[in-house]
């Protein structure tokens, strides 16, 4: 009995915030008379979350970290400004302007990463500085002005769907095909790992619960493409979402750096006694979230079709709102890039729940606000039981 | 004087799942001193924090009755109201405030919200003359020294009309010398009334100061001894906390001492903030295969900012000196360069510098050299999981997985994580720095079977230790340390403490 509590309560503290989502998601699909999860709208919130979502993944790490970072949405607005200058201005090929951005954004990683890893200034500080700097420097390069329209090749990033090779018409039959081959993988995948840990002799899940696990994961992979099938398919920004999400996720499960960064959050003393050069991991982690802004900055640009003075404003909020919700804490050491997904996922529900529900701008804000301190508070409250 | 001041009654306390104090009765006398021992996790601290109302009345089951009436303490005002009051073992003191500002916090000496400077500071002064600090009262915290922290920790329980005083290891963090100073405070208080319950581990000073001793062990009350002649033994108090008898409280080994492996030579420092304040001299040092070499001095004379500056320079400017190994000069420029070089060192605050304690005891484990399970950067968990599970078991950590987080293991097992994350990284030489500073007694014994077992294959240690028969106990040979210069040097044979402390006070206070 103790046991299945135990399960009960730590799962709870697991998957608390994939429950939170579900139960938001059911409530809106119910307010709003079941408009939230047709397809164009689901299409919807996958695209006006992209960039949210790409930022979180950055500010966990930076979070894990123990340090914040609050000027990402001025960067991300600086950089869609000099996206706007190089292709629409400059006629730069896109490859190359997209290139040139994400270098960008690296430099402005260092640059922060520079301050607070070696100079030892708080990051609160420089970043706040950052956030002044870069905002006053996408007015300079704007001269004020919006920049538009981006070529199409570029809009194609943030706006556009995968062609459907197989030409179903009205019903993407490539999209399903992909949901199957990903099924496929990840069966693949979840058998080899589980045949691992049989071999090293250590506890598995029974075979019913594994096959429930699988075929609970497999008909959400599917329910989930037949969803965007019937809209226009895959965008080309959820690959996107996807590699970063994956690729994140096994750098901070599976390597030594990822080891290493929730080194230096949870004990910076202690990495760096144990030989990790703590201060270079702090400067790589501001770098990776320079270039994820620089994306960031990118994606919205190309969504907006234009580079506009006023990009990324309150991005940081949300991109740190989205962390914390995720499971970060501010003591530096805790969360994951999955929980970071999440928490960007049950803001940009509610968003898109509350604008379909015809709910003000003014109401929607208070009620985020309120969002983010129940979601904190129920996992304080959690972990002081 | 056979007055008792408090008795605490068949005091049974449960926390959710554990039986923290089981049916516990603890008498104290007026005007006594009255120590309270047991292993970590025996009850002690849980049945001071029922005294005092920091697990209100209602949370346990039992009777507090202080002169003869009981007490129902909801908060710790309730009981402080009443002159209990309690120093913990982590100082409350705020650093960036002054002595005096700290003395009245919460009692501020005040009309109608407005602080009245000037009576403050005169009964600071009243009350740092009582307990013998010779400081000003507007000095911050942080400037003064540990051992003069614990004093202001006194004077505040003075302020506030003192009649039974609780200290949890006050000395635990003291050099000697302050320690003394310390106890014989307490000794004062005595004259004057106060009663005092003193929690500690080291017996020596307990049988030094102490009228009554209290045992306690797995939440019970196994007894009480009386002490009015400041002679019981430590066996007899010892064999009551474990519940048997240590012959020794340091394992035999074998005494296989082979060539010179580790030398430091001319190493010299100075102070990372005031850089023109020299912290070690001219310090030369060596360790053969098979030895424990201590290091023995007082505190503030260098012992561990010797070890960090050693180790991948991490204290110290303008370090100059050099380091063999094997004859061969060794590059320390950095932490993973000593790694490299196979030193590790284990600090002395395993909570701030040892452990990651919201992480796991595997994740701990192998944090030093994570290369071991990795390929091209990639850990691999089973592999990591294995390497963890052996250590695990070599070292006899306690824990119910590899997978807990080690802020829930005790003091002593935390320990064995710390060095199990040098071990793991297969060194020729390790540093200790206090290895068993503030663990129990039966911890502390299988500490020493670890080390004993290390040197028994061919390691060197270098042992740090504020606890000098630990230092005779363990070491083939000793080092003094005073004002960060090598002052002897004496092998196991010739060594007692009389001898250590001449060579370590060589030279302080003139």
């Amino acid at each position: 009995m103790d046991a299945i509590k135990h399960l009960l309560s730590e799962n709870i503290r697991r998957f608390g915030m994939i429950i939170a989502l579900v139960g938001i998601v059911i409530l809106f699909q119910i307010l709003t008379g079941g408009i939230l999860l047709q397809p164009l709208n689901v299409t919807n919130i996958i695209m006006q979350n992209s960039y949210i979502i790409v930022l979180a993944i950055g500010m966990m790490l930076i979070i894990i970290t123990g340090e914040i970072d609050l000027s990402v949405g001025s960067v991300a607005a600086f950089v869609g400004a000099i996206a706007g200058v190089l292709m629409v201005q400059s006629e730069l090929s896109v490859f190359a302007s997209i290139l040139i951005c994400l270098l960008i954004g690296a430099v402005i990683g260092a640059w922060q990463g520079f301050w607070v890893a070696y100079v030892n200034i708080p990051s609160f500080i420089v970043t706040l500085a950052g956030m002044l700097l870069f905002r006053g420097l996408t007015l300079v390069v704007l001269d004020g002005q919006t920049i538009a329209p981006f070529p199409d090749g570029f809009r194609k990033m943030s706006s556009d769907f995968l062609p459907d090779i197989l030409g179903g018409g009205q019903f993407q039959l490539f999209t399903l095909l992909v949901g199957v081959i990903v099924s496929v993988l990840y069966i693949i995948h979840e058998i080899r790992y589980r045949r691992n840990e049989l071999k090293y002799n250590l506890k598995v899940a029974n075979t019913p619960l594994f096959i429930t696990k699988l075929i609970v994961l497999v008909a959400v992979i599917n329910i989930f493409t037949y969803v965007l099938a019937l809209y226009e398919g895959i965008p080309y920004v959820l690959i996107i979402l996807a590699l970063l999400i994956i690729g994140y996720t096994y750098v901070m499960n599976n390597t030594v750096q990822g080891r290493h960064i929730y080194a230096v959050g949870g004990n910076v003393n202690a990495a760096q006694l144990s030989g990790i050069k703590t201060k270079k991991v702090k400067f790589l982690v501001f770098i990776n979230m320079g270039v994820l802004s620089a994306l960031c900055g990118l994606i919205f640009a190309g969504r907006l079709n234009a580079a506009t003075p006023q990009a990324g404003n309150l991005f940081e909020l949300d991109a740190i709102a989205a962390a914390v919700i995720g499971g970060a804490s501010f003591t530096g050491g805790v969360g994951t890039v999955f929980g970071a997904v999440i928490g960007a996922l049950v803001m940009g529900v509610l968003n898109n729940g509350m604008s379909l529900m015809g709910i003000g701008i003014d109401w929607q804000q208070a009620i985020k606000g309120l969002v983010l301190l129940g979601a904190v508070a129920f996992d304080v409250l959690n972990k002081n039981k | 004087m056979s007055q008792t001041i408090l008795e605490m009654n068949n005091i049974t306390k449960t926390f959710p799942g554990v039986k923290a104090l089981d049916d516990v009765n603890l008498h104290v006398q007026n005007g006594e001193i009255h120590a309270l021992i047991g292993e970590n996790g025996a009850g002690k601290s849980t049945l001071m924090k029922v005294l005092s109302g920091v697990h209100p009345f209602g949370s346990y089951s039992g009777d507090i009755v202080l002169n003869g009436e009981i007490c129902k303490f909801k908060t710790i005002n309730q009981s402080e109201a009443l002159g209990i009051v309690i120093i913990h073992q982590e100082l409350a003191l705020i650093p960036e405030l002054s002595i005096a500002e700290n003395i009245f916090l919460g009692n501020e000496r005040a009309k109608r919200g407005i602080v009245n400077w000037n009576e403050t500071i005169t009964k600071t002064e009243e009350l740092l003359k009582k307990v013998g600090l010779n400081v000003s009262p507007q000095e911050k915290i942080k400037d003064i020294g540990v051992g003069q922290q614990q004093l202001v920790e006194i004077a505040k329980a003075l302020s506030k009309n003192v009649k039974l005083l609780i200290l949890d290891e006050p000395t635990s963090a003291l050099n000697e010398e302050d320690s003394d100073n310390l106890l014989n405070l307490l000794l004062d208080l005595k004259e004057q009334g106060i009663t005092s319950i003193l929690i500690s581990h080291k017996l020596k000073e307990l049988i030094k100061v102490s009228d009554s001793i209290t045992i306690l062990r797995d939440g019970q009350t196994i007894e009480t001894l009386p002490n009015t002649n400041k002679d019981i033994s430590e066996d007899r108090i010892i064999k009551g906390m474990v519940g048997r008898d240590l012959t020794n409280l340091f394992p035999e080994r074998e005494h296989n001492i082979g060539e010179v492996v580790f030398e430091v030579k001319d190493w010299s420092a100075y102070h990372p903030v005031t850089v023109e304040r020299q912290i070690l001299n001219n310090v030369s040092i060596n360790a053969r295969k098979g030895e424990i070499v201590g290091i023995a001095g007082l505190m503030g004379a260098g012992r561990t900012e010797l070890a960090m500056s050693i180790f991948g320079k991490s204290y110290g400017k303008k370090i100059t000196g050099k380091v063999f190994k094997d004859g061969k000069e060794i590059d320390v420029r950095n932490v993973n360069k000593a790694i490299e070089s196979g030193i590790a060192y284990l600090s002395e605050n395993r909570k701030e510098y040892g452990l990651i304690l919201i992480d796991s005891v595997k994740n701990n484990i192998t944090l030093a050299d994570l290369n071991r399970v990795s390929k091209n950067n990639v850990i691999n968990p089973y592999e990591e999981i294995k390497a963890a599970e052996s250590l695990k078991s070599r070292i006899n950590i306690k824990t119910p997985s590899i997978n807990q987080e080690t802020v829930n293991l005790s003091g002593g097992n935390q320990q064995k994580v710390v060095l199990g994350k040098w071990i793991y990284t297969d060194p020729e030489i390790l540093i200790l720095d206090e290895p068993t500073r503030g663990i129990d007694v039966g911890a502390k014994f299988e500490i020493y079977k670890i080390i004993n077992e290390l040197v028994e294959n061919g390691k060197s240690i270098i042992m740090i230790s504020s606890e000098l028969p630990e230092l005779l106990g363990m070491c083939d040979r000793i080092y003094t340390l005073s004002e960060g210069k090598i002052t002897g040097e004496i092998n196991r044979e010739n060594a007692n403490q009389e001898i250590l402390m001449k060579y370590m006070t060589e030279g302080w206070g003139s």
